[in-house]
């Protein structure tokens, strides 16, 4: 049996939250005082992800970066491979928000986007 | 110098000052000029790349320049007129006709002033500097207050350090462990002299949690090692009172050293305009309306009072903007009693502090902050002695703005009753 | 052959470099950091000493009560800031007043205009907000405040407009005495930036003078450092008095001073700590919270709002006097030692007086074509609305504001680096503009000031410095580490 301890995100609350897990598998979910909790806790613990927001070098812009964002979450463990993965994506400007910057980033399937205007 | 004139300036393109203008107009209200002191529109959201904006103003999560550009397309199909690179210097206010004079420079036009009927001041806030902390030590290159550490970053695409160690767990400084991260830096802990954290709990899940990188509470940085570039710090753990305890230290070695220890609304320009002051704040007392102590001159947004999260801000600068457009008309209502909001007994503040029934909205949203880390207490509302609302809290923090949501009409049935005094609302914590 | 060497671009090399600039000679004034006023000059109150302080007597008396004059001459001439708003020295006890009864006595022997004894009636009409517990003060109207930047850059900059070289970050490493074919004594400096060959040298190298001095003489002198702690105020709290606010020591220990600046902060100040190493310019949390305990004994209420904090060496002499003229067994070699407390208010004196011996031993004429004035950067922050007008007319970047803090212009900052002796980094345009010099640090205006200063200069901001050889701001790209 693995215990995992966390602190819920989903409010200013902060329950801490303690997962049991046997196998990869939730056994149970405490300390969190609503469902949202649960849920939170649940993909947590079993398939982390985040929205990774970073910069890539820009061309002929008003300023040497761009911001961009994985357009969807990606797996946590692929946080830094991600940004990795965008040390030698160069735009060119003009770029808008949306502007797809690099497909399937790093493998994770998920396309990474501009987040600034500059004409 | 020019003069002109205009019905409403607004003095600052950021989150507010968009929101404001783009409420106004909605208002009807033609006659609009915003003066940017920056190279464009959006203010400081332009450099918070990160996201986990707009989950209230838009229902899904934006980064800074998303929300941003959302808000400035806005003003763009508004047409609402604005100046880049513009620095207002000056305001003054003429009782006799009631005009604002708002003095102004950029190196298009020189200097010049504008007669306005009604001012709204969003000009946003600053970041508490090292001196005003008494952090002992040299004073290198490479000591950053985080925002300018972030501008750093996502707008030049520059590194201001490699090996990074952060005072203050503000949310800017979560948010740059993880950018400096991200980027290529090695951070090595967050102290915070508090034995909470100023942050949202959610930045420090995934911007230090995240990253396997301590968040030290009760701890500050008593000595600062390097004559030219920084080389390091000393961090040691404080006591109840916030003084280090001896024996405690421990140096780090880094040449960075991010300041995220408060930040401070920049309201030099109000000082000026003799707008009154709340010392607790650092913003100006404000009624129902967000219109200060000088008629026709409305705040919103960070320079009012520090907000955690950008979607108030929109919100409250749209009841600013349309409150400015009703003053603008003439739709001035005197009549009523008037409250005074007392805040004690852990609440520090409230924005408005005083509330003009007639003036006053079907329901009104009273913002405060605590002092102190309370678990499961209770938020007390009285008026002129009764009981207004009591509502049970599991937790609240400092770094997390409060709220309550006044009703007219509970409101006035008490009001009316007492007679047209003046009349006290208190806000406190109770167990 | 080089006629003089000065060592130092301090407030006293640089005073005495603007004197020599007077008379057809070959002035060349070497520093080891990378602008003038980077030592004890940059972190000391800012005082302009009305002069009852120093035993009647000793060169600290004599050069005090002549500096003070020209003092108020030069900030004219030289165009920089300086204000004559009094001190006083006030008695925070009955026993007190003996004292400030003999500083009464000595002033008067040092000759000091205008000095009287306020009763404590009076001294809270003057400053109301001075502490109840005040019993009586020595007032003095001659005392006054000065940007010790701006003097220190003007007196330089006058000088190297009248031809004197200034040569940074060269330090000099040893001097040899030598002595020529037809028996002249001369010198050879070497430094880090080569060897110079020189008819005299002027040793006004600050903490490091004594180290010059015994190089060359067998008459020791020995110079003890003392740290001096400041906290600054921001500029809401500058109003709190208009004088400057000495205590007389007493049992309590030395005094603290609370004042405004030229400029309008108020700075409390300093601690009085002997150390041993002479590059120890940190703060300490005991000095910092003993400025504010002994600040808080002059006035009613010292206000919170410091901006920030700097610690500033003194160079001490044992013997307690200026150490001032030509080493009896080193012929040609002119001391200007030991300045601490008041040498500042005595630099241009000292100048002067030291300028005088150069010129005797040299037989040198004066210049014709001599500059005497010199103009300073103009400010927007101060000036009328018709000269912001004017200045925005001349270029438009005047009117594009950089540091929001002190209203510092793009048009101030280019001014800064393009003129003589130009700033180099960015506490040299600090230090010459004010941009950063207010209530956020440098939090806005630093990543603005960096790409201009890189720009004027032509090099990558990676480039751009703080200060010191190693002050880099910027280290590296994004992503360059991944």
């Amino acid at each position: 049996m693995e215990k995992r301890e966390l602190t819920c995100i989903r409010c200013p609350i902060g329950c801490h939250i303690t997962v049991e897990l046997e196998n990869g598998e939730v056994k149970s979910i405490t300390g969190n005082s609503c469902p949202r909790g649960e849920e939170y806790a649940a993909s947590e613990v079993t398939h982390p992800v985040r929205c990774v927001t970073s910069l890539v070098r820009l061309k002929g812009g008003s300023r040497p970066v761009v911001s961009v964002k994985t357009k969807g979450d990606v797996p946590k463990e692929k946080m830094m491979d991600v940004v990795k993965a965008l040390k030698d994506i160069e735009l060119t400007a003009p770029v808008h928000i949306g502007d797809i910057a690099a497909e399937n980033i790093a493998g994770t399937g998920v396309d990474v986007i501009v987040t600034s205007n500059d004409d | 110098m020019t003069d002109r004139k205009a019905d409403l300036i607004i003095i600052g393109g950021g989150p507010a000052g968009l929101a404001a203008a783009v409420s106004a107009r909605k208002e009807g209200l033609r006659d609009i000029l915003i003066l940017e002191r920056d190279t464009r529109l959006g203010g400081i959201l332009n450099q918070c790349i990160h996201n986990g904006f707009g989950l209230h103003t838009f229902k899904e999560e934006l980064t800074g320049p998303e929300y941003a550009a959302r808000f400035i397309r806005q003003a763009e199909e508004e047409k609402i007129p604005y100046m880049l690179d513009t620095m207002v210097i000056d305001i003054s206010f003429d009782p006799e006709t009631g005009l604002k004079k708002v003095t102004a420079m950029n190196p298009g036009e020189g200097i010049f002033t504008i007669d306005a009927k009604a001012v709204i001041l969003a000009m946003g806030c600053r970041e508490r500097p090292r001196g005003a902390l008494n952090i002992p030590g040299y004073r290198p290159a490479g000591i950053y207050s985080a925002g300018t550490a972030q501008y750093y970053v996502n707008i030049e695409g520059r590194m201001p350090g490699k090996k990074v160690v952060i005072l203050g767990s503000g949310d800017i400084g979560l948010i740059m462990a993880r950018r400096m991260t991200y980027e290529g830096a090695k951070v090595l802990c967050v102290a915070e002299l508090q034995p909470y954290s100023g942050g949202l709990k959610r930045n420090i899940v995934q911007c230090l949690d995240d990253f396997d990188i301590p968040l030290l509470l009760s701890h500050t940085v008593v000595d600062i090692k390097g004559k030219e570039r920084v080389e390091g710090v000393t961090i040691a753990e404080v006591d109840e009172n916030r003084k280090p305890i001896p024996g405690t230290e421990v140096f780090y070695e880094c040449d960075t050293l991010m300041l995220s220890c408060g930040l401070i609304p920049e309201n030099e320009l109000s000082n000026k305009l003799g707008v009154k002051m709340n010392p607790v704040t650092n913003g100006a007392f404000v009624n129902e309306s967000l219109e200060t102590s000088v008629p026709g001159v409305f705040a919103c947004g960070n320079v009012l009072h520090v907000h955690d999260l950008v979607d108030y801000v929109s919100g409250e600068a749209a009841t600013a903007g349309k409150n400015a457009a009703a003053y603008i008309r003439g739709e001035k209502n005197e009549e009523g009693a008037v409250i005074n909001i007392k805040t004690e007994n852990g609440v520090r503040y409230s924005v408005p502090s005083t509330v003009r029934t007639g003036n006053m909205p079907d329901t009104l949203t009273v913002r405060f902050r605590v002092g102190n880390e309370y678990r499961d207490t209770n938020l007390a509302v009285y008026l002129d002695g009764k009981q207004l609302m009591r509502l049970p809290k599991r937790v609240m923090a400092p770094g997390e703005m409060e709220q309550i949501i006044l009703v007219k009409s509970k409101v006035t049935d008490i009001v009316s009753e007492a007679g047209t005094a003046d009349h006290e609302l208190v806000i406190r914590v109770e167990d | 052959m080089i006629d003089v060497t000065i060592i130092g671009a301090g407030v006293i090399g640089s005073a005495i470099a603007r004197e020599l600039s007077r008379y057809d000679l070959d002035v060349l004034v070497l520093e080891k950091e990378s602008d003038v006023c980077e030592g004890t000059s940059k972190a000391n109150s800012g005082i302009v000493h009305s002069g009852y302080d120093a035993k009647p007597g000793t060169l600290k008396a004599r050069f005090n009560v002549e500096g003070n004059k020209l003092i108020h001459e030069l900030s004219k001439t030289l165009d920089f800031p300086f204000k004559e708003n009094g001190s006083l020295v006030l008695a925070l006890e009955e026993e007190g007043r003996k004292g400030i009864e003999e500083l009464l006595e000595r002033g008067k022997a040092n000759g000091v205009p205008g000095l009287r004894i306020l009763e404590k009636e009076e001294l809270l009409g003057l400053e109301p907000n001075v502490s109840e517990t005040a019993v009586c003060a020595l007032y003095a109207p001659t005392g006054g405040i000065v940007c010790p930047f701006n003097m220190t850059i003007a007196f330089a900059e006058n000088a190297a407009d009248n031809g004197v070289m200034f040569r940074f970050d060269t330090k000099v490493n040893s001097i040899g005495k030598k002595t020529s074919d037809n028996g002249e004594a001369y010198y050879v400096l070497d430094t880090t930036g080569g060897s110079f060959e020189t008819k005299t040298v002027i040793n006004a190298a600050g903490v490091y003078s004594d180290v010059f001095h015994n190089m060359v003489s067998e008459d020791k002198i020995h110079i003890n450092p003392r740290k001096g702690q400041y906290l600054l105020m921001d500029k809401a709290a500058g109003e709190l008095v208009k004088s400057t606010l000495f205590q007389l020591p007493s049992k309590l220990g030395k005094g603290v001073l609370v004042t405004p600046t030229v400029h309008g902060n108020l700075m409390v100040g300093p601690t009085a700590e002997g150390i041993e190493d002479p590059e120890d310019t940190s703060t300490t949390s005991e000095g910092l919270d003993l400025l504010a305990q002994k600040g808080a004994l002059s006035v009613k209420a010292l206000p919170r709002l410091t901006i920030t904090s700097f610690a500033g060496l003194r160079a001490h002499e044992d013997g307690g006097d200026f150490v001032i003229g030509e080493v009896k067994d080193s012929p040609g070699f002119i001391d200007a030692a030991g300045i601490e407390s008041p040498g500042l208010t005595a630099a241009p004196a000292i100048g002067a007086y030291v300028a005088g011996i150069v010129k005797d031993i040299l037989k040198a004429s004066e210049k014709k074509e001599f500059i005497s004035v010199r103009k300073g950067i103009p400010s927007m922050a101060l000036a009328t609305p018709e000269e912001r007008e004017a200045l925005i007319a001349s270029d438009p970047s005047y009117a594009h504001v950089i540091c929001r803090c002190e209203l510092v212009t793009e048009g101030e900052i280019k001014n800064a680096i393009n003129r003589t002796l130009g700033a180099r980094t960015v506490d040299g345009i600090k230090r010459r503009t004010r941009a950063g010099m207010g209530r956020c640090q440098t939090g806005f205006c630093l990543a603005r000031t960096i790409p201009l200063l890189a720009q004027a200069l032509g090099v990558d901001e990676e480039q751009i410095r703080k200060s010191g050889k190693g002050a880099y701001y910027i280290e590296g790209k994004i992503k360059d580490n991944l």
